[in-house]
């Protein structure tokens, strides 16, 4: 019950005002670098990097990186996506500070151990990372930017992603509620 | 005018730097909105908490309006801006994986970095999964090949494939928001949860 205080007590943005907010951020990315907010591309940069470094033969092999290559020349370390992420990190504890919810902890509902609450957060992050490669972007590149640039794909991936999550809300309720 | 980075009016630097600036401006937003919260982000699913939607749509829409208007009054170039190819299958499988990923972590990998820079370890091996799962898709990437560049349709517009104006289809999708909006805000008094 200590965390329902917790969460009772902390004060959060009205989310219609945090929406126009975002929108704000997410235009100023259009207007800036032609291109919107991502999360999972900083991620692939990442991977693409430490492996051309750990293993630079069987990168120059990969398929998958020779495709990221050829859209992204000079170190993989060095692109937009990286530095917005690092920002992220940055302007996330900032705002953590500000609110006093800055504190290490697992999160989870009282009807499930952390342990448990770890153990579907790894799968669900598994799920995500390979899902994000294959739809071309996660919630904020193809569902969020996608959306403001009304690409026909970036609503097909938003609808599939909450569609399939409210579909299957009944099998993991436990976990949650 | 716009896309600065595009039209050389801004150097690559100033690029990445501004980029920097962005990321940090969408952390606190994200974090102010309560997205650091993995209970508070699946509370969409369940009735009890309609953040996501709110904050989603309402972004979505105000990005797309600006972007608009900016057009409109000449301030950025449309066909400058980057607008996502469409992969029908891909964009179908690869979401539908998403969405599982997501009720079953309760994070997408932009709020799992939000909630980890507060200090939610939950979050934290959420991006180790990510990780695992974007490597998995680059070792075995020879045996998704063909369904992630199965049916290849350009880079479509949905207001054109709808055949509405970009205004009109903008229109119907905030009318559509303002419903679910006031369905989220239902939901909410319907499903209250005291103890999260």
């Amino acid at each position: 019950m200590s965390e329902t205080k917790e969460i009772k007590k902390t004060k959060y943005l009205n989310p219609y005002i945090g929406g126009v907010l975002l929108g704000l951020v997410l235009l100023a990315a259009n207007f800036v670098a032609g291109r919107g907010l991502g999360a999972s591309g900083a991620i692939k940069s990442t991977i693409v990097g430490a492996a051309t470094v750990i293993a630079p033969e069987a990168s120059e092999k990969s398929a998958f990186i020779s495709e990221f290559r050829e859209s992204h020349q000079g170190n993989p370390m060095k692109t937009w996506l990286v530095f917005e992420m690092l920002g992220v990190i940055v302007g996330g504890f900032l705002s953590g500070a500000i609110a006093g919810r800055l504190k290490l902890k697992v999160e989870h509902s009282p009807k499930i151990t952390s342990r448990k609450r770890l153990m579907l957060a790894l799968g669900g992050g598994i799920l995500f990372g390979f899902g994000s490669q294959l739809g071309r972007g996660c919630t904020s590149g193809s569902a969020l930017s996608g959306m403001a640039v009304l690409s026909l794909g970036g609503f097909i991936t938003m609808m599939a992603i909450f569609g399939t999550a409210f579909a299957m809300a009944y099998f993991f309720r436990k976990n949650w509620i | 005018m716009g896309p600065l980075a595009v039209n050389e009016i801004i150097s690559e630097n100033t690029n990445l730097f501004l980029a920097f600036l962005i990321g940090i401006a969408f952390g606190f937003v994200l974090e102010q909105s309560g997205f650091s919260s993995s209970r508070k982000l699946a509370g969409i699913f369940y009735g009890y908490d309609g953040v996501v939607l709110k904050v989603f749509f309402t972004a979505a829409i105000t990005a797309m309006l600006g972007l608009l208007f900016f057009s409109l009054f000449g301030w950025i170039d449309l066909d400058l801006v980057y607008v996502n190819p469409t992969y029908l299958t891909s964009a179908i499988i690869g979401g539908v994986i998403m969405g599982v990923g997501f009720i079953m972590g309760g994070y997408c990998p932009g709020t799992s970095f939000c909630g980890a820079s507060i200090g939610k370890i939950d979050a934290l091996v959420f991006i180790g999964g990510l990780f695992i799962g974007v490597m998995i898709f680059g070792l075995g990437y020879k045996l998704w090949e063909g369904v992630y560049m199965a049916a290849f349709k350009g880079f479509p517009k949905i207001s054109e494939s709808l055949g509405l104006s970009d205004g009109l289809f903008g229109l119907l999708l905030i009318i559509a928001a303002l419903g679910m909006f006031w369905a989220a805000e239902w939901a909410e008094k319907r499903f209250p949860r005291e103890e999260y």
